[in-house]
């Protein structure tokens, strides 16, 4: 197309882009603060809750599992060359739950869900659907974003924690079954490395992710523009954002713990 | 809202509040880029009138009826509904508002993830009524558009003259004060249209509801103004010949961004302005 070839101003692409994360945060703070608004919308919330909650577990179980053996199997080739395998247990259940546990399930729901969410608003939004909406005198907000943002941060913080326990299961068959390792000796070792901080820091990430990814999934669904052609660009664009937001924010909460407690 | 009372309002009869109309546009703008839509109209709707609004595609008929329920905003200008001015009114406010008034949307917007009947009863659900209230209401204004039958089916399953009844079922449903029907005939068979031009005929003289008409069809608004509905036997009667154009019925022709006409039956009649009469012949 001829218009791709035109040459945008980086000023134009800078103020287009402040101009989206204003919508965001608009869009965002509205649909917090209808948590604490009449009508809140139960049943949607636990029709969504269904969907991202039942509807994610097959992956988030197999995701959880792998990763868990992934860590153990790693981890067990560097610690074996200081005859250390012992700490396999630690390694695992700290890797997991602080870290790699949020951050998969995050990953895994944002591509299943922010995907989903952009896609359906958006397809509501072109076909007049959630114009048709706010004739009725229905805020949107209230009955389509809100409900899907208290759901997907409540399912995510199970979701992770089942991430989490299917790590730690999958750690232990790699060092069990690979490297030998006491079941007894694993476990405890798994147990008593982790401490307020660490299940802290593991329980507080899924929140803020499900935050993430309802919030910019809606934005994106709701910002669709250009037909079913643009209902898949919002799409794709959804999973992208929400997983780098969610990479980034991850960073920050991370750093910002160990500010908080101090370096172990 | 109580329209205020001017301290002369008692004496001068002339005095208009806009709560004495059902919709009134005052000098409204609005354009899309640099496409020019509306370009500064004014017009009136009276309550328990109707008005057939017409333009050829593209003329910002849809757009007129959006920013009569402020789904859109206009550039310049003001827009009253039942009195209340809807081009201040927050979004929030106009919720609220918005209950009062029907819209049909040109292509329906029934919402797909829904069944018939919960596209139907969703104002009523929003308002907390009892499941046997919800249910006896919705067939009711089912059989009344004669879709009772679809009650459990899902929009995809439905024709296309089937979706726009159901969506004036939609709209009906809480018998709101004013009702705007996006082209509710258009693309439709001419038994089918006749049904739905009936059934907007019933709104006008049973319920006397306000309403906006976009169409592109003239014969449809034509129809409305030669016929009234027949309470007694369920069905438009035609008025007779010394009687046509009684009835609450007028016209609007959009053009250039413009409104070029808006008067009753005669007056379109009797119009000399050429576009207006090859329009109409
Ligand atoms: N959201 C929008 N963004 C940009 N332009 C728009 C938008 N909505 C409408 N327009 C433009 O406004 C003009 C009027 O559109 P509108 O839908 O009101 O026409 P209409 O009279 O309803 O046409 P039709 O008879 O085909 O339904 C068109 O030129 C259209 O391109
Ligand atoms: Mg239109």
């Amino acid at each position: 197309m001829a218009l791709e070839l035109e040459l945008i101003s980086p000023f134009e692409v800078a103020k287009e882009f402040a101009l989206a994360v204003q919508e965001y945060t608009l869009l965002s703070a509205q649909s917090l603060a209808n948590f604490f608004r009449r009508p809140l919308y139960m049943g949607d919330m636990l029709q969504q809750a269904d969907l991202i909650g039942v509807g994610s577990l097959p992956i988030v179980i197999l995701t959880g599992l792998s990763v868990g053996a992934l860590l153990a199997l790693n981890s067990a080739s560097t610690l074996q060359r200081f005859g250390g395998v012992t700490l396999i247990g630690q390694l695992v259940s700290l890797g997991m739950v602080t870290e790699l546990g949020p951050l998969i399930t995050g990953l895994m729901v944002a591509g299943r869900n922010a995907s989903g969410m952009a896609s359906e608003l958006g397809s509501m939004i072109v076909t007049e659907q959630i114009d048709a909406m706010r004739a009725l005198g229905t805020d949107p907000t209230k009955k389509l974003i809100t409900p899907r943002i208290g759901a997907t941060a409540f399912m995510l913080f199970f979701l992770t924690i089942i991430a989490d326990l299917l790590g730690l299961i999958g750690g232990y068959g790699v060092a069990h079954l690979l490297f030998g390792l006491d079941t007894q000796q694993y476990w405890t070792s798994v147990w008593q490395t982790l401490v307020f901080r660490d299940v802290f820091t593991g329980l507080i990430k899924p929140v803020l992710f499900g935050f993430i990814i309802s919030t910019v999934g809606c934005y994106y669904g709701m910002s669709t523009r250009g037909g079913t052609q643009g209902v898949g660009r919002s799409t794709t664009q959804a999973v992208v954002a929400s997983s780098v937001l969610i990479l980034v924010v991850d960073f920050f909460v991370t750093k910002l713990i160990f500010a908080i407690f101090g370096y172990r | 809202m109580p329209a205020p009372t001017l301290p002369s309002a008692n004496t001068a009869a002339a005095v208009v509040s806009p709560s004495d109309y059902a919709i009134e546009f005052e000098n409204v703008s609005i354009a899309f880029d640099d496409n020019v839509v509306l370009d500064s109209i004014s017009f009136r709707l009276a309550h328990g009138e109707t008005k057939a609004v017409f333009g050829v595609a593209g003329s910002g008929k849809s757009t007129l009826l959006k920013l009569a329920i402020g789904l859109l905003r206009p550039d310049s200008g003001r827009i009253f509904v039942l009195g209340e001015e809807v081009t201040r009114m927050s979004e929030q406010e106009l919720f609220e508002l918005r209950r009062r008034v029907g819209i049909v949307f040109q292509e329906s917007a029934l919402f797909d993830s829904l069944k018939v009947y919960e596209n139907v009863a969703f104002r009523l659900m929003e308002e907390k009524l009892s499941p046997e209230e919800i249910e006896r209401r919705v067939r009711e204004v089912l059989r009344f558009v004669e879709l009772e039958r679809t009650y459990d089916m899902r929009p995809s399953e439905l024709s296309g003259g089937m979706r726009r009844r159901v969506a004036i079922a939609r709209a009906i449903i809480t018998e709101p004060e004013v009702l705007l029907y996006d082209s509710p005939t258009g693309g439709l068979d001419p038994v089918t249209s006749n049904t739905i031009v009936e059934l907007i005929m019933k709104q006008r003289d049973v319920a006397k509801t306000s309403a906006l008409m976009v169409t592109h069809r003239l014969q449809d608004a034509f129809t409305m103004a030669t016929h009234e509905f027949d309470q007694a036997t369920n069905q438009m009667v035609a008025l007779p010949k010394g009687q046509r154009g009684e009835v609450a019925m007028s016209f609007l022709i959009l053009k250039d961004a413009k409104v070029i006409f808006d008067g009753d039956a005669h007056e379109l009649a009797a119009s000399r302005d050429e576009y207006i009469r090859e329009y109409i012949s």
